[in-house]
């Protein structure tokens, strides 16, 4: 009866850690089979313990120039997206005008809609034009599709900022531009920062948007999913362990500096 | 006593700001490039695609706009069970997302204490590693003869399913159930997210004031803390229900013919097949049944002041 009773009390911690397993799962699995040394072309069966890959994650070509121009293409849409993201986010919180409605919409609107839509007429649009598909297109549409979502980040966090602050800095004969510059861009920072991580994630792992509009032009997605047709190298996992790794080292990293922050302050 | 020595709390800010008479133009040139680069990235395509699926032509030829509105109803006929699959598989992996994400949720907003950073960081950091390699270890995790399918087989449940029509004998991949799996797994970040942040601000005292009133922890649950995550359950289940629904990735690498979604024709029709008026209808036809199954919801949620 204990047990029972110990069960129900943590039946949520049973069931939430279960679910953390199965979130994480697909990861061990990537891991554990980046040290296997496969028999034939694919990457799914255990054969021997091997480092091979590890010791030459670009042995395979192609897989490191299209790692390249991901994270190429995800820095420039990362810059592009926040720029104008949060741009917009100042002024839907900042200021008023006509058609706020409108424009709110607008921005909502490429988050509600499934990828393929967007993908597809996008693509419609580059035919119709003309445009040679690859690296430019590619961008605009990262661009597109992370900007709404950098909007959201940089709003939330500038809506819950005190508009106090910035008339204190100009009763301080403080000028628009040294307000923006000393006292608003400092509180929004934390905000651009979130939507600015969040755009390169989804860029650097946009695969659908990427395979529409891409041309013959390989990312690093676009390389895994040829690579499901073709047969998988194990380097793939390598480098999907090491993401891995350098995402939890990054966070963890981030978080010891803003405790000690924290600490100094208090 | 710390809390004696701390400064009152400031009035709430002014909700109205004084109209600012510099800058008129200021917001303007603020939204100007971001709203330019949306109208012609975003919704003019939409316009061009409105044009492509009423036009008739070959690809030699050329297309022209014949207001050809039968491309709607014959794809809409021959595709209608890809449709019909999508809804399906992606209200399934929903469900299931809402069922396992849930505990997931909850643990992290109340019952983590020091590990809830930590657990934060796990359902978070696989993001990082690109989603098709992760898909692509179900292929391992639920190879045939491999220790899941195994495990399900001799606790009989592959019989239940595959007389459900699930699974397909003694193998899961390649069937509907592998589909509906990698979908949950690739989409239960977007439902754990939103509904940590609606649970994170729920009162912690108004659990004890239920408790206080004698509801048992399920009262308690099914009254108030379930009532209370409602904009996250809303806002969970739509992010996990668009993206599925459009999904072609999962039907394509854990799935098999039989189990086509409706963005599989779609990639196919737009990137090999090449007839680019049906598979501009198909598109449409989705955006609109996504948009009005998202219209109905939301009202039926009556949390419309959500989005």
């Amino acid at each position: 009866m204990a047990f029972v009773n110990w069960l129900k009390r943590n039946f949520v911690v049973i069931a939430g850690l279960f679910t953390l397993g199965y979130l994480l799962l697909p990861n061990v699995v990537v891991t554990l089979f980046s040290f296997n040394d496969p028999k034939g072309r694919f990457n799914y069966e255990w054969q021997k313990f091997s480092t091979d890959a590890w010791t030459d994650p670009c042995g395979v070509s192609g897989l490191c120039s299209s790692l390249t121009l991901s994270l190429q293409i995800a820095f420039w849409a990362t810059l592009g997206a926040t720029v104008l993201g949060a741009m917009i986010a100042f002024a839907l919180v900042r200021y008023r005008f006509r058609a706020r409605g409108a424009v709110n919409s607008l921005i909502f609107m490429p988050m509600a809609m499934p990828e393929v839509v967007m993908a597809a007429s996008l693509l419609t649009l580059f035919l119709n034009m003309g445009v040679q598909l690859g690296f430019w297109t590619i961008l605009i549409a990262h661009i597109m599709f992370c900007l709404s979502f950098v909007v959201t980040a940089v709003k939330a966090r500038v809506m819950s900022m005190d508009p106090r602050l910035e008339q204190a800095a100009q009763d301080l004969y403080a000028g628009p531009f040294q307000t923006f510059v000393r006292v608003t861009l400092p509180i929004a920072a934390p905000g651009i920062a979130a939507g600015a991580l969040l755009a390169f994630a989804l860029s650097f792992d946009d695969f659908i948007i990427t395979n529409f509009n891409a041309g013959s032009t390989v990312t690093f997605p676009m390389f895994v999913w040829g690579s499901a047709q073709r047969g998988t190298p194990v380097q793939i996992n390598v480098i999907g362990t090491a993401m891995f790794i350098i995402a939890v080292l990054f966070v963890l990293a981030s978080m010891v500096i803003s405790n000690r922050r924290s600490k100094q302050k208090a | 006593m710390a809390t004696v020595t701390e400064a009152p709390p400031l009035a709430p800010a002014p909700e109205k700001k004084p109209p600012r008479k510099r800058g008129r133009w200021t917001p303007y040139l603020l939204l100007l490039p971001g709203l330019a680069w949306l109208l012609v990235f975003f919704a003019l395509p939409m316009v061009y695609q409105a044009s492509t699926s009423v036009q008739t032509g070959s690809l030699e030829q050329g297309y022209e706009v014949t207001w050809h509105f039968s491309t709607y109803w014959d794809a809409l006929a021959e595709y209608y069970p890809q449709f019909l699959r999508s809804v399906l598989y992606a209200g399934s992996a929903t469900i299931l997302c809402l069922l396992l994400g849930y505990p997931l949720a909850y643990l992290i907003a109340f019952r983590a204490g020091r590990w809830r950073n930590l657990i934060m960081i796990l359902v978070i950091a696989p993001f990082f590693t690109s989603f098709l390699i992760r898909t692509l270890a179900w292929k391992t995790i639920l190879a045939d003869g491999g220790p899941v399918v195994g495990a399900l087989n001799s606790l009989h449940v592959l019989d239940v399913t595959s007389w459900l029509g699930m699974t397909a004998g003694d193998r899961v991949l390649a069937t509907p159930l592998a589909v509906v799996c990698g979908l949950t797994y690739n989409f239960l970040p977007f439902m754990i997210l939103p509904l940590y942040t609606s649970l994170e601000r729920i009162d912690g005292r108004l659990h004890e004031a239920a408790g206080d009133l004698y509801a048992k922890p399920v009262t308690t649950f099914r009254k108030v803390t379930f009532p209370l995550s409602m904009p996250g359950v809303v806002s969970g289940t739509l992010l996990t229900f668009i993206p599925a629904a459009g999904d072609y990735v999962n039907a394509d690498l854990l799935g098999s013919t039989d189990t086509r979604m409706i963005g599989n024709v779609i990639q196919s029709q737009f990137l090999r097949i090449l007839d680019y008026p049906t598979a501009a209808a198909l598109s449409f036809i989705l955006m609109f049944a996504i948009l009005i199954m998202v219209t109905l919801y939301i009202r039926k949620s009556g949390t419309e002041d959500l989005v």
